[in-house]
C-alpha cells in the first residue's frame, strides 16, 4: 500500500427529504427521500473551516481515495491527488467527496427503489441538473456542519459543479478549482453524448429503461467507447497504439478485433458495463448537456459578478473536448469583474483525461494554490 | 564570466522598482517568472498583485505565495484584462524579448494607470566599442549573450525609447539609470545614452 494513501475508508450514507417533503428539482419535479453516498479523508479542524469538497466527473463516484478493504486492488479515482502530502493534503484539509444524485453507486438514482411503486425508478426518475446535484451536496454540507468550504475542486463535469457552487453559494466557497471544464457544454460534446445515449436506447435490452439484471450492455459499452475517444488525444492514440495489430502479424480480412486500438476500446467498453448503470449514463449525460451558465445565471460577465471565491482554472493543451479557449472565456469574465482568478494551461499530450493522469504538475499547482488561498496578496 | 555581475544588476533594479511603487497599490507584473518581484513588493510595499508569464511551471511559485497568476503570451496581447484594472503594470527586462513591443506597450498603459518599464541600453559605450572595434555583435555585462542565443530580439537605446514615448503621447514620470554600478535619477540624455547599462522608467499615457 502507498505510504501516502489515506488507507482503508468506509463510505457513509446521508439521507434527506421524504415522500411527503421531497427535494424540489429545477424541472419542478420532486425527489425524496434522497440518499447521498460520501467519503471523507483527513480530519475536520475545530471550526470545520478546512473542508474541501471534491466533485466527480461523469463516471466517477464518492470513492475518490484510499481502499475499501485490505486486499482491494483498486484505489479511489483521484487517489494520486488526495492523501497525506498530496495535492489535497489530508494532514491539513478535511476532504469530502460525494456521489452525485442520478449516479449508480448508492446515491439516489434510476437504480434506486421508487417509494411510490416499490420498483426501481428506471425512467420514472426525474431528469436532474448540475444545479440539483449541487443542492443535494449543499444538504450534505449542512449535515456535516460546514459553513464555508476552504476549497472546492473538480474536473470536467466536476468542474460544472464547482462553478455552480461558486455561483449559487458564493458565501460558502472560499476558493474554487475548476479543471478541464467550461461554462457550458459545447455542441460537439452534446453530439458525442447523443451518440452515447442512442447506443443505449437502441439496444433492445434497454426495454425503455425497465431492464433487470444486465440490461443494455452492448449499448452502454458502445457509449463508453465513443466517450473514451473524446477523453484522449490523437497524439496519444498514435503513440500508444498506432496502427499496431493486437495479435496477428497479417491482416485477417474479416471483422474480428484486429487493431490494438480496437481491442483497447472493446476492453474499456465492456469493463465499464461491469461498474456503471445504463440509465444513470442517460441521466448524467443529459445533466451535462443542460449545463449552461448563461442560460441559468445570465451572460457570463453578469453571472460571475457575485462570485467571491478565489478561482483557479486549469486546462490542458491537448484537451479537445473542453479546450483551453472555453476555460479562458470564464477567466476573461471573472477578470472583467475584477475578481481574483488564476489560469494555468498544462502542456500535456493526454487530452481531456490529463486531469486524472498528469498528477505531478497538478499536485504542484494545487499545493501552491491552496497554500496561497490563506494569504491576502492577490489582486 | 558576466553571470554574477548580471545577477547583481538584476537584484539592484528590483530594489529600484521597490522605491518606484507606492504602498498598497494593485500591481500587474508582465513576464513575472516565479513572481519573486511581486513577493518582494508584497512584503515591502504591501501591494496586491497578479503575475503574467508564458511559463506555467514558473507561475506555480506565484500561486503558492498567494498571487493570482495568468499564463499567457504577451505577444498575443492581454485582452482578458479590462482597462485601468491595475494601478501599476510592470514590464521589467521583458520589452526587449517580445515580438510585438508596440502591442505590449499599448496593453500595459491600457490596463494600468502607470507602467514601469526596464530594459538594457543597446547604445551603451561598451557595446558601441565592441561593434566598432571588435567588428562583431557586441556584448556587455548587461547583455552577455552570443548573437545566436540571445533572448533579446528588440534592440533599442535610451534615445529610441524617448522618441517612441513622444510619438505615442506617453509621459515619462520618473527615470532611473544604472551608470557605473550606481543608480541615478536625472542625467542628460547624451550621458545616459552613452553610459547607462539599464534604464527604468515610470510612464503614463498623457491625458488628451
Amino acid at each position: 500500500m502507498d505510504r501516502n494513501s489515506v488507507g482503508i475508508v468506509t463510505p457513509n450514507k446521508f439521507t434527506f427529504g421524504s415522500v411527503e417533503e421531497p427535494m424540489v428539482l429545477e424541472s419542478g419535479r420532486t425527489l425524496g427521500p434522497v440518499d447521498i453516498m460520501y467519503e471523507t479523508y483527513g480530519e475536520p479542524n475545530a471550526d470545520r473551516s478546512n473542508a474541501i469538497l471534491i466533485c466527480h466527473a461523469l463516471s466517477g463516484d464518492h470513492h475518490a481515495a484510499g481502499y475499501h478493504s485490505p486486499h482491494d486492488p483498486n484505489t479511489g479515482w483521484w487517489d494520486s491527488m488526495i492523501g497525506p502530502g498530496k495535492g489535497f493534503d489530508t494532514r491539513k484539509y478535511w476532504v469530502i467527496c460525494s456521489n452525485i444524485i442520478a449516479g449508480c453507486k448508492g446515491s439516489t438514482g434510476p437504480l434506486s427503489i421508487n417509494p411510490q411503486t416499490g420498483q426501481p425508478y428506471g425512467l420514472d426518475f426525474p431528469v436532474v441538473t448540475i444545479g440539483d446535484m449541487v443542492e443535494a451536496q449543499k444538504r450534505l454540507l449542512d449535515h456535516l456542519q460546514i459553513k464555508r468550504l476552504y476549497s472546492i475542486a473538480g474536473g470536467s463535469m466536476g468542474g460544472f459543479q464547482v462553478l455552480e457552487w461558486a455561483l449559487r453559494y458564493p458565501d460558502m466557497v472560499r476558493s474554487a478549482i475548476c479543471i478541464a471544464s467550461a461554462a457550458r457544454l459545447s455542441a460537439q460534446a452534446i453530439a458525442f453524448n447523443t451518440i452515447g445515449r442512442n447506443a443505449i436506447t437502441r439496444d433492445p435490452e434497454w426495454r425503455e429503461g425497465k431492464y433487470s439484471d444486465k440490461g443494455p450492455e452492448k449499448g452502454l459499452a458502445t457509449a463508453r467507447m465513443v466517450g473514451h475517444i473524446t477523453y484522449l488525444s490523437e497524439m496519444l492514440l498514435d503513440a500508444k497504439f498506432g496502427r499496431r495489430l493486437q495479435s496477428a502479424s497479417r491482416l485477417s480480412y474479416n471483422f474480428t478485433t484486429e487493431f490494438a486500438i480496437e481491442s483497447y476500446l472493446n476492453h474499456k467498453g465492456s469493463a465499464f458495463t461491469q461498474r456503471f448503470d445504463a440509465n444513470s449514463y442517460l441521466y448524467i449525460t443529459k445533466a451535462m448537456d443542460y449545463f449552461d451558465i448563461s442560460r441559468s445565471h445570465g451572460p457570463l460577465k453578469a453571472a460571475f459578478a457575485n462570485v467571491t471565491a478565489r478561482c483557479l482554472f486549469v486546462s490542458y493543451s491537448s484537451d479537445w473536448l473542453f479546450p483551453t479557449s472555453q476555460t479562458k472565456e470564464m477567466v476573461r469574465a471573472l477578470l472583467s469583474n475584477g475578481k481574483p482568478v488564476s489560469f494555468i494551461e498544462i502542456n500535456s499530450p493526454y487530452g481531456h483525461d490529463a486531469f486524472l493522469i498528469e498528477e505531478e504538475k497538478l499536485t504542484h499547482i494545487l499545493t501552491g494554490f491552496l497554500t496561497g488561498v490563506a494569504k491576502e496578496v492577490a489582486a | 564570466m558576466n553571470a554574477h555581475y548580471v545577477d547583481r544588476l538584476s537584484r539592484t533594479d528590483r530594489d529600484v522598482i521597490l522605491t518606484l511603487v507606492p504602498q498598497g497599490v494593485k500591481v500587474l507584473d508582465l513576464g513575472c517568472g516565479d513572481c519573486s518581484l511581486l513577493s518582494e513588493l508584497a512584503a515591502k510595499r504591501n501591494v496586491r498583485g497578479t503575475g503574467v508569464d508564458i511559463s506555467g511551471d514558473l507561475l506555480i511559485n506565484g500561486l503558492s505565495h498567494g498571487f493570482n497568476v495568468y499564463q499567457g503570451d504577451l505577444d498575443e496581447g492581454l485582452a482578458d484584462f479590462p482597462d485601468h484594472s491595475y494601478d501599476y503594470v510592470i514590464l521589467n527586462q521583458t520589452l526587449q524579448v517580445v515580438k510585438n513591443p508596440l502591442l505590449v506597450f499599448n496593453e500595459m498603459l491600457r490596463i494600468g494607470r502607470y507602467g514601469i518599464v526596464g530594459f538594457p541600453n543597446f547604445a551603451q559605450w561598451q557595446l558601441r566599442k565592441g561593434l566598432f572595434f571588435g567588428g562583431r555583435a557586441p556584448k556587455s555585462p548587461a547583455l552577455p549573450f552570443e548573437w545566436y542565443d540571445t533572448p533579446n530580439i528588440r534592440v533599442l537605446a535610451m534615445r529610441d525609447f524617448f522618441d517612441y514615448c513622444q510619438v505615442q503621447n506617453i509621459e515619462v514620470v520618473q527615470e532611473r539609470y544604472l551608470v557605473a554600478g550606481k543608480w541615478w535619477k536625472h542625467l542628460p540624455i547624451a550621458v545616459t545614452n552613452l553610459l547607462a547599462h539599464i534604464g527604468l522608467f515610470v510612464i503614463t499615457r498623457k491625458s488628451k
